[in-house]
């Protein structure tokens, strides 16, 4: 390095001052018997110290940081993919939960009543016609299913059998303009009829509008439809207003028909009470027929309904005074 | 401008015989240590400032002013009990300054002298009392009576000193 000659003096100066400065800093001694020159040194290269460690440290948590969201990316993207796995099976699981609940309570109405025949069967499929409340199930001829046979499930009635099939069978549901089941209120014993109405709620006919018909009055099945056997719950009173020349009752279903998965197919009208077993039984159980599991095929049942279908319609004679009404089943004439 | 060059140009360069110098730098060392041990009036004076005073302002040259300094001041540390350096850094400004100033101003009047003398020793005092106060935390009274006294003295003994060091100087 070249020093122009003038500014010589200066810079030997300043070397040489400096160099005493360092001198005196390496003899001196501050507080707490610290050299100067340690003191200065420290103070000169802590600053440089700190910021190095501190641009280290924003480096490595930089590097760190990046390194970690891309884990974080990985794993989310796991995590999400684990997540949306479990949340099929968990609808899957609970799915078969509610499938286990109903079929449970299929067992238990089935084995409450034991001496009753009856086939559990599954609804697969339901009418393309929204006017048309028919419901199909897995149970056919080859099950021993037969026309104007209830099918039920433990909260109460679903409907009837209408058409047969070798492995399928039609339900004409409860709701159904056509559909026509035996009933009495639960309290007062009047029998009428239940009649559908191509809506969520049915009919109940045939009560004179001098009887008094409580909101949410069990109604249930009076067994001379020769379908259902008797006291089979068939829904709740959820309205009434008096009618020319009998009372409307509005009769909200018991059982569940908007959502019907599991059903029980009776292969007998006998009676499902279970004390009643010294009641003969009907030739279907005579025969050895029993409940069956819904996949297991049984024999065709002997017992036939008594009384053929009316056309829809046909309006039974009142019930409850001198004569009770002709309590029948009318369905859909056989396509 | 041209007259200040003019000026210099007119300003002699002395120069010494070998070693007289280091010879009398030492020896103004020798006999301040040796005044001192007496106490009294003898710590009036600072031989060591006059000398590198002296040489500083004959020669005229910064670098061999400053660095005459230096030496003259850590000898003067040496002997003393201060952290070494106090006088070392005093000196070379003194050194460096007298070296420059004289370059410049005719220092051979024995007024000119004198207050010179008395202005480079309070400047030394006041380079030793900052050093002090920046390296050492301390605080030194600067001003004081004393002082003043001594910077009398020492640019009387100047006046009496610088005369018989320049028949050291080389005979152009």
């Amino acid at each position: 390095m070249d020093i122009p000659s003038r500014h010589r003096p200066l810079v030997l100066l300043a070397g040489v001052m400096l160099a005493q400065v360092l001198l005196l800093a390496f003899q001196i001694k501050r507080d707490r018997d610290v050299r100067l020159i340690r003191l200065w040194s420290v103070e000169l290269l802590t600053p440089l110290q700190r910021a190095g460690t501190w641009l280290i440290g924003e480096l490595h948590g930089g590097w760190r940081g990046y390194v970690d969201l891309r884990h974080a990316r990985q794993e989310n993207e796991e995590l999400r993919t684990e997540l949306g796995r479990l949340q099929l099976r968990n609808r899957e699981l609970e799915s078969r939960a509610a499938e286990a609940d109903r079929l449970a309570a299929v067992l238990g109405f089935r084995q409450a009543h034991a001496e009753v025949p009856m086939l559990a069967a599954e609804v697969i499929g339901a009418s393309a016609d929204a006017a048309s409340k028919t419901v199909y199930i897995n149970r056919g001829s080859h099950d021993g299913v037969r026309r104007n046979m209830g099918v039920i499930t433990p909260d109460g009635v679903v409907g009837k059998i209408i058409e047969v099939f070798p492995n399928t069978s039609m339900v004409l549901l409860l709701t159904d303009h056509d559909s026509g089941v035996g009933a009495l209120l639960a309290t007062s014993r009047t029998h009428g009829v239940v009649k559908g109405e191509g809506e969520p709620f049915a009919r109940m006919e045939y009560v004179i509008n001098d009887e008094k018909v409580p909101d949410g009055e069990e109604i249930l099945t009076s067994g001379e439809d020769r379908i259902f056997p008797k006291d089979l719950p068939v829904g709740t009173v959820a309205g009434t207003q008096d009618g020319n020349p009998f009372k409307i009752i509005r009769v909200r279903p018991a059982a569940r028909l908007d959502r019907l998965e599991e059903v029980i197919v009776l292969l007998t009208q006998r009676e499902l009470n279970p004390q009643n077993e010294a009641e003969p039984a009907a030739p279907a159980a005579k025969s050895g027929e029993t409940a069956t599991s819904p996949s297991a095929p049984t024999k065709q049942p002997e017992q036939k309904p008594a009384q053929q279908p009316q056309k829809p319609g046909a309006s039974p004679a009142p019930a409850k005074g001198a004569a009770k009404p002709p309590v029948t089943a009318p369905a859909k004439p056989p396509q | 401008m041209n007259a200040h060059i003019q000026a210099e140009t007119h300003i002699e360069v002395h120069k010494f015989y070998g070693g007289a110098v280091a010879g009398v730098a030492f020896l103004a060392l020798v006999v301040q240590a040796f005044l001192h041990k007496f106490g009294g009036k003898a710590e009036y004076l600072e031989l060591p400032l006059l000398v590198t005073l002296y040489f500083g302002l004959s020669r005229r040259n910064p670098i061999s002013g400053l660095l005459l300094g230096t030496a003259i001041g850590l000898l003067q540390d040496g002997l003393s009990h201060m952290p070494i350096g106090l006088y070392g850094i005093a000196k070379t400004f003194v050194g460096y300054l007298a070296s420059t100033i004289g370059a410049r101003v005719d220092v051979e009047h024995p007024m000119s002298r004198f207050a010179f003398t008395f202005l480079f020793f309070h400047f030394h005092q006041a380079v030793l009392a900052t050093t002090e106060w920046l390296l050492l935390a301390q605080r030194p009274q600067y001003i004081s009576g004393k002082l003043l006294v001594a910077s009398l003295v020492n640019s009387l003994v100047a006046v009496a000193l610088f005369p018989l060091l320049d028949r050291l100087r080389k005979q152009p």
